[in-house]
Protein backbone atom coordinates (compact mmCIF):
# COMPACT_ATOMS: atom_id res chain seq x y z
CA UNK A 1 0.00 0.00 0.00
CA UNK A 2 1.21 3.53 -0.50
CA UNK A 3 1.81 6.73 0.95
CA UNK A 4 -1.31 8.17 -0.72
CA UNK A 5 -3.25 5.53 0.11
CA UNK A 6 -2.40 5.27 3.88
CA UNK A 7 -3.21 8.66 4.39
CA UNK A 8 -6.35 8.68 2.64
CA UNK A 9 -7.57 5.59 4.70
CA UNK A 10 -6.05 7.51 7.72
CA UNK A 11 -8.58 10.42 7.01
CA UNK A 12 -11.29 8.30 6.85
CA UNK A 13 -11.94 9.08 2.69
CA UNK A 14 -12.04 5.49 2.24
CA UNK A 15 -12.66 2.49 4.25
CA UNK A 16 -10.27 -0.56 5.26
CA UNK A 17 -12.36 -3.00 3.22
CA UNK A 18 -11.97 -1.18 -0.08
CA UNK A 19 -12.72 -3.06 -3.34
CA UNK A 20 -9.70 -1.44 -4.77
CA UNK A 21 -7.60 -3.06 -2.09
CA UNK A 22 -8.92 -6.79 -2.52
CA UNK A 23 -8.63 -8.27 -5.94
CA UNK A 24 -11.69 -10.07 -7.15
CA UNK A 25 -10.26 -13.26 -8.22
CA UNK A 26 -13.24 -14.41 -10.16
CA UNK A 27 -12.96 -11.62 -12.69
CA UNK A 28 -11.43 -13.04 -15.52
CA UNK A 29 -8.70 -10.09 -15.83
CA UNK A 30 -7.42 -10.23 -12.21
CA UNK A 31 -4.98 -13.94 -12.15
CA UNK A 32 -3.69 -14.97 -8.99
CA UNK A 33 -0.09 -14.28 -8.23
CA UNK A 34 2.50 -16.29 -8.92
CA UNK A 35 3.37 -18.58 -6.09
CA UNK A 36 7.59 -18.65 -5.95
CA UNK A 37 7.33 -21.85 -4.13
CA UNK A 38 5.59 -23.88 -6.68
CA UNK A 39 8.96 -23.63 -8.88
CA UNK A 40 11.62 -24.26 -6.85
CA UNK A 41 14.02 -24.29 -9.10
CA UNK A 42 13.11 -20.21 -10.26
CA UNK A 43 13.22 -19.73 -6.62
CA UNK A 44 16.60 -20.76 -5.59
CA UNK A 45 18.38 -19.51 -8.68
CA UNK A 46 16.94 -15.72 -7.79
CA UNK A 47 18.03 -15.76 -4.12
CA UNK A 48 21.24 -17.24 -5.10
CA UNK A 49 22.52 -14.78 -7.72
CA UNK A 50 20.73 -11.99 -4.94
CA UNK A 51 22.86 -13.28 -2.67
CA UNK A 52 26.41 -13.87 -4.20
CA UNK A 53 25.85 -10.33 -5.61
CA UNK A 54 25.93 -9.16 -2.33
CA UNK A 55 28.54 -11.36 -1.53
CA UNK A 56 30.89 -10.09 -3.85
CA UNK A 57 30.36 -6.33 -3.86
CA UNK A 58 30.11 -5.75 0.25
CA UNK A 59 32.95 -7.84 1.27
CA UNK A 60 30.39 -10.66 2.36
CA UNK A 61 33.64 -13.33 2.51
CA UNK A 62 34.84 -12.17 5.04
CA UNK A 63 31.78 -11.85 7.40
CA UNK A 64 31.02 -15.36 6.64
CA UNK A 65 34.58 -16.53 8.20
CA UNK A 66 33.77 -14.34 11.09
CA UNK A 67 30.48 -15.63 12.08
CA UNK A 68 31.62 -18.82 11.79
CA UNK A 69 34.53 -18.50 14.07
CA UNK A 70 32.28 -16.45 16.57
CA UNK A 71 29.82 -18.96 16.64
CA UNK A 72 32.53 -22.05 17.33
CA UNK A 73 33.77 -19.97 20.09
CA UNK A 74 30.37 -18.92 21.46
CA UNK A 75 29.19 -22.77 21.25
CA UNK A 76 32.14 -24.42 23.25
CA UNK A 77 32.32 -21.19 25.82
CA UNK A 78 28.40 -22.32 26.21
CA UNK A 79 29.37 -25.86 26.38
CA UNK A 80 31.67 -25.19 29.53
CA UNK A 81 29.68 -22.99 31.26
CA UNK A 82 26.94 -25.30 31.05
CA UNK A 83 28.92 -28.13 32.28
CA UNK A 84 30.50 -26.37 35.00
CA UNK A 85 26.84 -25.67 36.52
CA UNK A 86 25.77 -29.00 36.36
CA UNK A 87 28.88 -29.85 38.44
CA UNK A 88 28.21 -27.75 40.78
CA UNK A 89 24.38 -28.96 42.09
CA UNK A 90 24.27 -31.58 44.47
CA UNK A 91 24.35 -35.41 44.10
CA UNK A 92 21.17 -37.32 42.59
CA UNK A 93 19.15 -39.06 45.83
CA UNK A 94 20.94 -36.40 48.00
CA UNK A 95 18.71 -36.97 51.26
CA UNK A 96 20.37 -33.38 53.53
CA UNK A 97 19.44 -31.44 50.43
CA UNK A 98 15.35 -32.53 51.34
CA UNK A 99 15.90 -31.05 54.83
CA UNK A 100 18.02 -27.89 54.05
CA UNK A 101 15.46 -26.45 51.66
CA UNK A 102 12.32 -25.12 52.83
CA UNK A 103 10.35 -24.94 49.53
CA UNK A 104 10.85 -28.97 48.47
CA UNK A 105 10.22 -29.80 52.18
CA UNK A 106 7.04 -28.43 52.08
CA UNK A 107 5.97 -28.87 48.42
CA UNK A 108 6.58 -33.01 49.75
CA UNK A 109 4.92 -32.85 52.90
CA UNK A 110 2.13 -30.60 52.40
CA UNK A 111 1.14 -30.96 48.79
CA UNK A 112 -1.22 -34.19 49.20
CA UNK A 113 -2.59 -32.40 51.62
CA UNK A 114 -3.25 -29.16 49.89
CA UNK A 115 -4.11 -29.95 46.40
CA UNK A 116 -5.84 -33.60 47.19
CA UNK A 117 -3.62 -34.83 43.93
CA UNK A 118 -1.38 -37.83 44.73
CA UNK A 119 1.01 -37.20 41.29
CA UNK A 120 2.60 -34.36 43.19
CA UNK A 121 4.29 -33.04 39.91
CA UNK A 122 0.50 -32.07 38.75
CA UNK A 123 -0.16 -30.61 41.67
CA UNK A 124 3.03 -28.47 41.64
CA UNK A 125 2.18 -27.41 38.29
CA UNK A 126 -1.13 -26.87 38.44
CA UNK A 127 -1.63 -25.58 42.20
CA UNK A 128 1.19 -24.24 43.15
CA UNK A 129 2.90 -22.79 39.99
CA UNK A 130 -0.44 -22.34 38.57
CA UNK A 131 0.69 -18.79 37.25
CA UNK A 132 3.39 -20.37 35.01
CA UNK A 133 0.90 -23.43 33.48
CA UNK A 134 -1.63 -20.34 32.77
CA UNK A 135 1.19 -18.15 30.48
CA UNK A 136 2.06 -21.79 28.87
CA UNK A 137 -1.32 -22.42 27.66
CA UNK A 138 -1.65 -18.82 26.56
CA UNK A 139 2.06 -19.08 24.44
CA UNK A 140 0.54 -22.05 22.59
CA UNK A 141 -2.58 -20.22 21.37
CA UNK A 142 -0.58 -17.22 20.57
CA UNK A 143 1.41 -19.27 18.67
CA UNK A 144 -1.07 -21.12 16.86
CA UNK A 145 -2.97 -17.82 16.23
CA UNK A 146 0.43 -16.26 14.65
CA UNK A 147 0.16 -19.52 11.82
CA UNK A 148 -3.15 -19.56 11.47
CA UNK A 149 -2.69 -15.88 10.65
CA UNK A 150 0.07 -16.59 8.17
CA UNK A 151 -0.65 -19.50 6.42
CA UNK A 152 -4.60 -20.04 6.59
CA UNK A 153 -5.66 -19.47 3.18
CA UNK A 154 -9.95 -18.84 3.15
CA UNK A 155 -12.17 -21.05 1.10
CA UNK A 156 -12.92 -18.44 -1.68
CA UNK A 157 -9.05 -17.91 -2.81
CA UNK A 158 -7.73 -21.53 -3.25
CA UNK A 159 -6.26 -22.47 -6.20
CA UNK A 160 -7.30 -26.72 -5.40
CA UNK A 161 -6.09 -27.82 -8.97
CA UNK A 162 -2.38 -26.43 -8.73
CA UNK A 163 -1.91 -27.78 -5.20
CA UNK A 164 -2.91 -31.27 -6.10
CA UNK A 165 -0.50 -31.41 -8.82
CA UNK A 166 2.12 -30.93 -6.90
CA UNK A 167 1.24 -32.90 -3.92
CA UNK A 168 1.18 -36.04 -6.13
CA UNK A 169 4.42 -35.99 -7.75
CA UNK A 170 6.31 -37.25 -4.79
CA UNK A 171 3.97 -39.50 -2.77
CA UNK A 172 1.13 -41.78 -2.96
CA UNK A 173 -2.37 -40.49 -2.00
CA UNK A 174 -3.53 -43.89 -1.43
CA UNK A 175 -1.34 -45.89 1.36
CA UNK A 176 -2.49 -48.94 1.74
CA UNK A 177 -0.27 -49.90 4.60
CA UNK A 178 -1.34 -46.62 6.59
CA UNK A 179 -4.62 -46.57 5.78
CA UNK A 180 -5.20 -49.80 7.59
CA UNK A 181 -2.68 -49.03 10.14
CA UNK A 182 -4.79 -46.01 10.65
CA UNK A 183 -7.96 -47.70 10.53
CA UNK A 184 -6.76 -50.19 13.40
CA UNK A 185 -4.67 -48.32 15.78
CA UNK A 186 -6.27 -44.64 15.98
CA UNK A 187 -9.10 -46.10 18.16
CA UNK A 188 -6.83 -47.09 20.99
CA UNK A 189 -4.33 -44.17 20.78
CA UNK A 190 -7.71 -41.53 21.20
CA UNK A 191 -8.70 -43.81 24.12
CA UNK A 192 -4.80 -43.84 25.89
CA UNK A 193 -5.06 -40.43 25.36
CA UNK A 194 -7.98 -40.10 26.93
CA UNK A 195 -6.88 -42.21 29.96
CA UNK A 196 -3.86 -40.15 30.19
CA UNK A 197 -5.88 -36.61 30.58
CA UNK A 198 -8.59 -37.75 33.05
CA UNK A 199 -5.97 -39.78 35.06
CA UNK A 200 -3.73 -36.59 35.34
CA UNK A 201 -4.31 -35.90 38.97
CA UNK A 202 -3.97 -40.13 40.24
CA UNK A 203 -1.08 -41.54 38.06
CA UNK A 204 1.95 -39.91 35.30
CA UNK A 205 0.48 -37.72 32.63
CA UNK A 206 -1.70 -34.49 32.88
CA UNK A 207 -2.65 -31.82 30.19
CA UNK A 208 0.42 -31.59 27.94
CA UNK A 209 1.43 -35.40 27.10
CA UNK A 210 -2.64 -36.59 26.37
CA UNK A 211 -2.58 -33.47 24.32
CA UNK A 212 0.26 -34.14 22.32
CA UNK A 213 -1.02 -37.70 21.97
CA UNK A 214 -4.74 -36.81 20.86
CA UNK A 215 -3.06 -34.20 18.50
CA UNK A 216 -0.93 -37.03 16.93
CA UNK A 217 -3.75 -39.00 16.46
CA UNK A 218 -5.34 -36.72 14.17
CA UNK A 219 -2.31 -36.25 12.38
CA UNK A 220 -2.40 -40.05 11.60
CA UNK A 221 -6.04 -39.69 10.70
CA UNK A 222 -5.09 -36.82 8.30
CA UNK A 223 -2.52 -38.05 6.49
CA UNK A 224 -4.25 -41.65 6.09
CA UNK A 225 -7.60 -40.06 4.70
CA UNK A 226 -7.17 -36.78 3.50
CA UNK A 227 -8.85 -33.66 5.17
CA UNK A 228 -12.42 -35.03 3.08
CA UNK A 229 -13.70 -37.12 5.68
CA UNK A 230 -12.56 -35.66 8.95
CA UNK A 231 -14.21 -31.67 8.15
CA UNK A 232 -17.28 -33.38 8.91
CA UNK A 233 -16.81 -33.42 12.22
CA UNK A 234 -13.17 -31.76 13.28
CA UNK A 235 -13.45 -28.65 10.32
CA UNK A 236 -11.37 -25.85 11.37
CA UNK A 237 -14.00 -24.48 13.19
CA UNK A 238 -14.71 -26.87 15.29
CA UNK A 239 -11.08 -26.44 16.41
CA UNK A 240 -10.75 -23.01 16.54
CA UNK A 241 -14.06 -22.94 19.00
CA UNK A 242 -13.05 -25.32 21.30
CA UNK A 243 -9.50 -24.00 21.50
CA UNK A 244 -10.87 -20.73 22.56
CA UNK A 245 -13.53 -21.98 24.94
CA UNK A 246 -10.73 -24.30 26.78
CA UNK A 247 -8.55 -21.62 27.36
CA UNK A 248 -11.29 -18.94 28.18
CA UNK A 249 -12.25 -21.75 31.08
CA UNK A 250 -8.92 -21.94 32.16
CA UNK A 251 -8.02 -18.24 32.73
CA UNK A 252 -11.36 -17.72 34.42
CA UNK A 253 -11.45 -20.48 37.02
CA UNK A 254 -7.71 -19.72 37.92
CA UNK A 255 -8.33 -16.01 38.04
CA UNK A 256 -11.27 -16.54 40.40
CA UNK A 257 -9.02 -19.00 42.46
CA UNK A 258 -5.88 -16.38 42.33
CA UNK A 259 -8.45 -13.73 43.53
CA UNK A 260 -9.93 -15.24 46.44
CA UNK A 261 -6.20 -17.15 47.42
CA UNK A 262 -4.69 -13.43 47.07
CA UNK A 263 -7.38 -11.56 49.29
CA UNK A 264 -7.96 -14.69 52.01
CA UNK A 265 -10.90 -15.44 51.07
CA UNK A 266 -11.94 -19.26 51.19
CA UNK A 267 -12.80 -20.40 47.62
CA UNK A 268 -15.37 -23.16 47.31
CA UNK A 269 -13.38 -26.04 45.73
CA UNK A 270 -11.94 -28.78 48.12
CA UNK A 271 -10.35 -31.32 47.56
CA UNK A 272 -12.09 -34.75 48.05
CA UNK A 273 -11.02 -37.79 48.83
CA UNK A 274 -7.74 -39.16 47.83
CA UNK A 275 -7.22 -41.44 44.76
CA UNK A 276 -10.68 -40.69 43.29
CA UNK A 277 -11.47 -39.94 39.89
CA UNK A 278 -13.38 -36.79 40.88
CA UNK A 279 -10.77 -35.36 43.55
CA UNK A 280 -8.27 -32.68 43.86
CA UNK A 281 -10.32 -29.73 43.08
CA UNK A 282 -9.96 -28.51 39.77
CA UNK A 283 -7.28 -30.39 39.22
CA UNK A 284 -9.12 -32.51 36.59
CA UNK A 285 -11.25 -29.52 34.24
CA UNK A 286 -7.71 -27.81 34.21
CA UNK A 287 -6.12 -30.82 32.73
CA UNK A 288 -8.70 -31.25 30.28
CA UNK A 289 -8.39 -27.48 29.26
CA UNK A 290 -4.93 -27.76 29.23
CA UNK A 291 -5.09 -31.31 26.96
CA UNK A 292 -7.69 -29.41 24.32
CA UNK A 293 -5.47 -26.39 23.90
CA UNK A 294 -2.20 -28.61 23.13
CA UNK A 295 -4.19 -31.25 20.84
CA UNK A 296 -5.66 -28.02 18.43
CA UNK A 297 -2.53 -26.23 18.37
CA UNK A 298 -0.82 -29.45 17.00
CA UNK A 299 -3.81 -30.12 14.66
CA UNK A 300 -4.35 -26.74 13.31
CA UNK A 301 -0.55 -26.54 12.70
CA UNK A 302 0.37 -29.96 11.26
CA UNK A 303 -3.42 -29.29 8.83
CA UNK A 304 -2.05 -26.30 7.42
CA UNK A 305 1.56 -26.49 7.03
CA UNK A 306 0.65 -29.95 5.13
CA UNK A 307 -2.16 -28.90 3.35
CA UNK A 308 -0.74 -25.61 1.91
CA UNK A 309 -3.63 -23.75 3.88
CA UNK A 310 -6.61 -25.45 4.02
CA UNK A 311 -7.57 -27.49 7.23
CA UNK B 1 21.72 -48.98 35.45
CA UNK B 2 24.72 -47.09 34.81
CA UNK B 3 26.43 -48.73 31.90
CA UNK B 4 23.05 -48.05 30.03
CA UNK B 5 22.81 -44.52 31.71
CA UNK B 6 26.26 -43.85 30.36
CA UNK B 7 25.63 -45.43 27.01
CA UNK B 8 22.08 -43.64 26.51
CA UNK B 9 23.88 -40.14 26.87
CA UNK B 10 26.71 -41.12 24.97
CA UNK B 11 24.76 -41.72 22.20
CA UNK B 12 22.54 -38.19 22.86
CA UNK B 13 25.62 -36.35 22.86
CA UNK B 14 27.01 -38.04 19.27
CA UNK B 15 23.48 -37.79 18.17
CA UNK B 16 23.28 -33.86 19.09
CA UNK B 17 26.85 -33.46 17.50
CA UNK B 18 26.26 -35.33 14.12
CA UNK B 19 22.30 -33.61 13.45
CA UNK B 20 24.57 -30.20 12.33
CA UNK B 21 27.29 -32.15 10.38
CA UNK B 22 25.23 -33.82 7.89
CA UNK B 23 24.15 -32.20 4.32
CA UNK B 24 20.83 -34.30 3.77
CA UNK B 25 18.21 -32.39 5.90
CA UNK B 26 16.05 -35.29 6.02
CA UNK B 27 19.16 -37.16 8.08
CA UNK B 28 19.11 -34.82 10.70
CA UNK B 29 15.25 -34.93 11.20
CA UNK B 30 15.50 -39.02 11.91
CA UNK B 31 18.72 -38.61 13.91
CA UNK B 32 17.06 -35.60 15.80
CA UNK B 33 14.08 -38.47 16.13
CA UNK B 34 16.29 -40.74 17.27
CA UNK B 35 18.08 -38.50 20.28
CA UNK B 36 13.95 -37.41 21.21
CA UNK B 37 13.69 -41.62 21.94
CA UNK B 38 16.79 -41.91 23.58
CA UNK B 39 16.27 -38.99 25.80
CA UNK B 40 12.67 -40.57 26.55
CA UNK B 41 14.44 -43.61 28.06
CA UNK B 42 16.79 -41.30 30.16
CA UNK B 43 13.73 -39.75 32.13
CA UNK B 44 12.42 -43.07 32.96
CA UNK B 45 15.92 -44.11 34.68
CA UNK B 46 15.28 -41.13 36.32
CA UNK B 47 12.37 -41.68 37.56
CA UNK B 48 10.30 -39.02 36.23
CA UNK B 49 7.35 -40.94 34.12
CA UNK B 50 5.63 -37.44 33.14
CA UNK B 51 8.85 -36.59 31.35
CA UNK B 52 8.62 -39.71 29.48
CA UNK B 53 5.62 -39.76 28.10
CA UNK B 54 5.85 -36.42 26.88
CA UNK B 55 9.05 -36.88 25.74
CA UNK B 56 7.72 -39.59 23.72
CA UNK B 57 4.70 -37.83 22.70
CA UNK B 58 5.83 -34.62 22.20
CA UNK B 59 9.74 -34.86 20.70
CA UNK B 60 9.37 -38.23 18.62
CA UNK B 61 6.70 -37.96 17.31
CA UNK B 62 5.26 -34.56 16.74
CA UNK B 63 8.32 -32.38 16.78
CA UNK B 64 9.69 -34.73 14.44
CA UNK B 65 6.44 -34.44 12.11
CA UNK B 66 5.98 -30.81 12.56
CA UNK B 67 9.49 -30.30 11.28
CA UNK B 68 9.21 -32.71 8.70
CA UNK B 69 6.08 -30.75 7.28
CA UNK B 70 7.79 -27.53 7.02
CA UNK B 71 10.64 -28.22 5.37
CA UNK B 72 8.68 -30.03 2.87
CA UNK B 73 6.42 -27.18 2.55
CA UNK B 74 9.66 -24.81 1.30
CA UNK B 75 10.95 -28.01 -0.87
CA UNK B 76 14.16 -28.67 1.25
CA UNK B 77 13.70 -32.01 0.98
CA UNK B 78 15.13 -33.67 -2.45
CA UNK B 79 13.21 -36.36 -3.68
CA UNK B 80 15.12 -39.86 -3.71
CA UNK B 81 15.53 -39.56 -7.28
CA UNK B 82 17.26 -36.39 -6.72
CA UNK B 83 19.21 -37.85 -4.22
CA UNK B 84 20.40 -40.84 -6.30
CA UNK B 85 21.26 -38.60 -9.29
CA UNK B 86 23.08 -35.67 -7.30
Amino acid sequence: MDKEKMSRWLKGEISPLDESMIKDLSHPNNKPEEDPFLEPHKLEVRTYKRFSRWMHRSGGVHFQHAYLVVAIVLTFVLIGVLIAVSLDLPCFGNAVSLTDDELSTYYVEEGLHHTGAPNIVSGIIMEFRGFDTLGESHVLFIAVSMVIMLLYVPPTERIIAKADTVERHFEPTHDEVLRHGAKLLVPFIVVFAINILLNGHISPGGGFSGGAILGAAFMIMLEAFGPAPLDRYISFKVLRRLMTCALSFYAISKGYVFMTGANGIPNGIGTGTFGRLFSGGLLLPLNVAVGMVVACTMSVMYALLRRKGEL
Amino acid sequence: MEALMILLLLFIIVCAVSVSFTRDLLTSIIIFMAMSTALCVVWVLLSSPDLAITEAAVGAGVTTMLIFVALKRIHAIKAQKERDNG
